[in-house]
């Protein structure tokens, strides 16, 4: 071996890889810290404002003061109407992607259609809804037209999870129920089903928390600038929480004194998304124990 | 020249034992066959040679290892330069994502040399070492990857060579090769004896049997009986171990 | 149960089902069909006000101005028909300019005579240049109309002026857009891919398992938070920041828009890159080790070229995904359509352009055109984007033994 100086490399290659190391490891935790300080930044200032009035009360004065009820409302309306929509299709798609078709050129072109779809970004879904909803099919501004906008924008990733979750079946209970003599259907609905059931439910609770923070797909299909009541049918406009805090915060009618008005909307998303994040881990957890088990 | 010895290792798993009190000396220019059956330790074993064992989280190791009367798992041993003296090769072929010849190049360069003609000599010895030249020496620059299994694995061997270690260890290095290919490795090590001391772990008795001098029979983590090949083969002292080689079990 | 009815039954259920899986391609489809054909109609209009005309004198050699060109006669910029391939200087003619060549006895107490006045002020002057109702066009017209300011790709694509409700021409240059995209995108990009490089490899190479577990979910929730809140916090927390520590007149740049992005895009690199990394075999990694080198060299020279796809998929895709963000962007980059020179400057990206002004857009105007327009372009920088990523993971050179 052609002479180095095998303390001198030693040590040299130590060092660099500490150094490495701690400046990968430092990295790593100023990601979380970022994720942190974003969090506890809209906890802090939101605590506050959040109380039962905020959630129960119509906005008042130039949307300064009071609550943000109808925010809230239209937004469980959109969320609720999106999956009435998307839910029973993306999982019957997957079914079909999954159980039914086989490999082969359709598969093919469906899959890349579905990862397509899931590529395009949100904005152009609002273009899109607008286009076809709002225009073409004279829904105009409404909870109708909304619903189905973001509906099309969380196809995509009920179908993903979907698929996933029954990919994760394995095919000896296939075989057993085939070899029974059940069909495939019978199949799917008593054996397929049932076994992927708390995983398809965890894709249906990830894809509400994505619906509900979405606000490009629903600018020019639904969202109303103040609205303080209720919608009364799907042909209404309704107001909905992303919207609501992009208004207040950049165009509201005085900014700074709707600040925490602002504040609060925005701790009412956070924790919308943290309750799906947590619930959705949670049954992954616990159905993922129970189904070993048996 | 060096000999390699184990006094009384004991390596766990968590809890779970996977070496039980393992004394085995084995000398210097010789090649040791360690045969058993799946998961008696033999792999383990071998790995406790170069330390490969520490990266598994959650292990701990009792009584002694050493290479030529050094205990290499002694405070201020160099990990990196123990592991340069003792060149590995494993089951599957396992090239770099990276060119034929900087495989081979790749234990010089993160061992400090820089110096091009050095590496482009040793490189070139090595690869005629272990009878690939003739088939690579006009595509150094491609990919690992276009060789066939068995170039890849003799790449391997070239590969581990190249840094000049005193000590081989083989981890079932034909297991993934067809006949022709594992022929060619055997000759291969039958060459290579006359300057390194060579390990070889191996689920195939006939290969135990042509290539080493000596095999050692590990069972359930014990080392079971251990000899020169022809005593093993022959005229084993164990029971448990004139089974296993007759193929009654494992 | 009835062996036919059992048999038909399941057709229909199959059936049911395979209508159910066209839904997205044939969602894909309509989206294409709707912005395209919306889109691509922006470049057979005119620019000019709906309803107006421009002619000039016969003896006039120009034939074409365009959109930018119309507003510079009108600013005044261009003065002379040299600029655009004629002679002599313009002489610019609006319809309140008529009381200056006819008195109101000659127009007529209701504007009767208006349209021949107009045509022959109009072929009495050679430099010319009117610009009059349509509904003032004389049936034998002496001038010459012309092809007024029609949207063409190379206005569209190369116009340096966005400023779609300008009179008289709307001005449809989507370059500070499309530039402002990039940039913003690029900063974006330039932020997260070294930093999210560094936490993938920790996590995937270096942090004890504990700590990856709680990691992982984190990062994950990070791609939870919905755009607008990031938006938000941008506004309230990094431009003011911003402002302060460069000292600018305004915090809304692109630069905040870079680092929200930036933040945005991290989980996304962060994971694809981190998964790649797992993938390399354990055997590669120990072959490494067991030649003498550290974990760091091995990190270098054999973990990240093995996952040198999956880690430029990541990045392609956080690019991706910066290109087609809206809310965070529209609220923290100040969004002045011009042409960027520094990251400091406010900027304004094709997203934020349509959500900013869909809704004050006269449906099936020229404006609402044009903004499909954008969307056809977002769409295929996606489109581009994805079916890269697809490539380079579908054809990895160094395939798995």
């Amino acid at each position: 071996m052609k002479q180095v100086d095998e303390n001198k490399l030693a040590k040299s290659k130590k060092r660099k890889q500490s150094l490495a190391f701690f400046m990968f490891g430092f990295i790593g935790f100023v990601i979380v810290g970022i994720l942190l300080t974003v969090l506890s930044f809209i906890v802090f200032k939101g605590v506050s404002v959040i109380s039962w009035d905020f959630i129960t009360k119509m906005p008042e004065e130039g949307m300064t003061r009071g609550g943000i009820y109808p925010a809230i409302i239209g937004t469980l309306c959109l969320v609720g109407g999106s999956m009435i929509f998307a839910f029973p299709i993306g999982v019957m798609a997957a079914i079909y992607m999954n159980e039914y078709v086989r490999d082969g050129i359709i598969k093919k072109i469906i899959k890349q259609m579905t990862n397509n779809l899931s590529g395009i970004p949100s904005i152009v879904f609002g273009l899109f809804g607008m286009a076809l909803f709002v225009n073409k099919l004279g829904f105009g501004d409404s909870i109708l037209a909304g619903s189905l906008t973001l509906g099309l924008l969380a196809l995509p990733v009920v179908i993903r999870t979907t698929e996933e979750a029954l990919k994760g079946v394995d095919d000896t209970f296939r075989h057993a129920s085939l070899g029974l003599g059940a069909t495939k259907w019978q199949t799917t609905r008593r054996v397929v089903l049932p076994i992927a059931f708390p995983n398809i439910i965890t894709g249906l609770i990830l894809s509400v928390g994505r619906v509900s923070g979405e606000t490009a797909p629903i600018l020019f299909t639904v969202a109303a600038y103040f609205l303080p009541k209720l919608p009364t049918s799907i042909f209404d406009q309704a107001m909905a929480l992303p919207y609501h805090l992009y208004v207040i915060s950049t165009s509201g009618t005085n900014i700074e004194e709707s600040r925490p008005i602002a504040y609060g909307t925005a701790l009412v998303l956070i924790i919308i998304v943290l309750l799906t994040n947590i619930l959705a881990n949670f049954l992954r957890k616990y159905f993922g124990k129970k189904v070993k088990m048996n | 020249m060096l000999k390699l010895e184990s006094k009384q290792v004991n390596f766990y798993y968590g809890s779970s034992p996977a070496l039980k009190d393992i004394n085995l000396e084995m000398e210097s220019n010789t090649v040791t066959a360690l045969i058993g059956p799946s998961g008696c330790g033999k792999s383990t074993y071998l790995r406790l040679f170069n330390r490969m064992n520490d990266l598994i989280d959650n292990t701990k190791l009792t009584g002694e290892v050493l290479i030529d009367g050094i205990d290499i798992y002694k405070k201020g041993i160099n990990v990196d330069t123990l592991r340069k003296m003792t060149g590995m090769v494993f089951q599957k072929p396992n090239p770099f994502p990276k060119s034929i010849f900087e495989n081979v190049a790749y234990g010089l360069r993160v061992n400090g040399i820089t110096d091009k003609q050095f590496i482009e000599e040793r490189v070139e010895t090595t690869i005629k070492q272990v009878v690939l030249w003739d088939e690579v020496k006009d595509k150094l620059k491609k990919s690992a990857f276009e060789l066939s299994g068995g170039q890849q694995q003799r790449l391997c061997i070239a590969r581990a060579l190249a840094i000049q270690p005193s000590v081989i260890l083989m981890d079932e290095p034909t297991s993934a090769l067809d006949p022709i290919s594992t022929s060619k490795v055997e000759e291969l090590i039958h060459e290579l004896k006359s300057k390194y001391t060579i390990v070889i772990v191996t689920h195939n008795m006939q290969q135990a049997a042509r290539v080493s001098d000596h095999t050692a029979f590990f069972y359930l983590g014990e080392l079971v009986e251990v000899g020169t090949t022809k005593k093993i083969f022959t005229n084993p002292t164990q029971e448990k171990t004139q089974n296993y080689i007759t193929g009654r079990f494992g | 149960m009835n062996p036919f009815f059992k048999k038909f039954s399941e057709k229909f259920i199959e059936g049911l089902l395979m209508i159910s899986g066209t839904v997205t391609s044939l969602t894909v489809v309509l989206i294409v069909f709707f912005l395209f054909k919306e889109g691509i109609s922006v470049f057979n209009k005119k620019a000019v006000e709906e309803g107006y005309v421009i002619a000039v004198n016969k003896s006039n050699k120009v034939n074409s101005i365009s959109p930018e060109d119309i507003k510079n006669i009108f600013d005044q910029k261009i003065t002379s028909w040299k600029d655009l391939g004629g002679k002599d200087s313009i002489i610019l003619f609006r319809l309140e300019d008529i009381s200056t060549y006819f008195t109101d006895e000659q127009i007529g107490e209701n504007f009767e005579r208006l349209p021949a006045c107009i045509s022959r002020v109009v072929d009495s002057i050679p430099q010319i240049f009117a610009f009059f109702p349509e509904k003032y066009m004389d049936k034998n017209f002496k001038g010459k109309e012309i092809e007024a300011g029609k949207i063409s790709f190379n206005t569209f694509f190369g116009g340096k002026e966005w400023f779609p409700t300008a009179q008289p021409a709307a001005q449809l240059g989507a370059k500070p857009l499309i530039l402002g995209t990039l940039w913003v995108s690029l900063g974006a990009i330039l932020l997260a891919l070294p930093l999210g490089l560094a936490a993938a490899i920790y996590m995937s190479e270096i942090a004890k398992d504990k700590v990856r577990r709680v990691m992982k979910p984190l990062i994950e929730l990070l791609a939870g938070i919905p755009s607008v809140v990031y938006g938000f916090f941008g506004l309230v927390v990094i431009v003011p920041a911003i402002q302060k520590l460069f000292n600018l007149p305004v915090g809304e740049t692109g630069l905040a828009g870079s680092i929200i992005l930036g933040i945005m895009a991290l989980p996304t690199i962060i994971t694809i890159s981190e998964d790649a990394m797992r993938n390399t075999p354990r055997s590669m990694k120990e072959a490494s080790l067991a030649l003498g080198a550290s974990k760091w060299q091995t990190i270098c020279r054999v973990v990240i070229p093995h996952s040198i796809s999956g880690i430029t998929a990541a990045a392609i895709l956080g690019i991706g995904r910066a290109i087609g963000e809206t809310m965070a962007v529209l609220m923290v980059t100040g969004n002045a359509a011009v042409i960027p020179h520094s990251i400091l400057e406010p900027m304004r990206t094709i997203p934020a352009t349509i959500a900013a002004e869909l809704g004050e857009a006269p449906n099936g105007g020229v404006h609402y055109k044009a903004l499909f327009a954008l969307g056809c372009i977002l769409f295929v920088m996606t489109l581009v984007i994805n079916l890269t990523v697809e490539f380079i993971t579908g054809s990895k050179k160094y395939k798995k033994h």
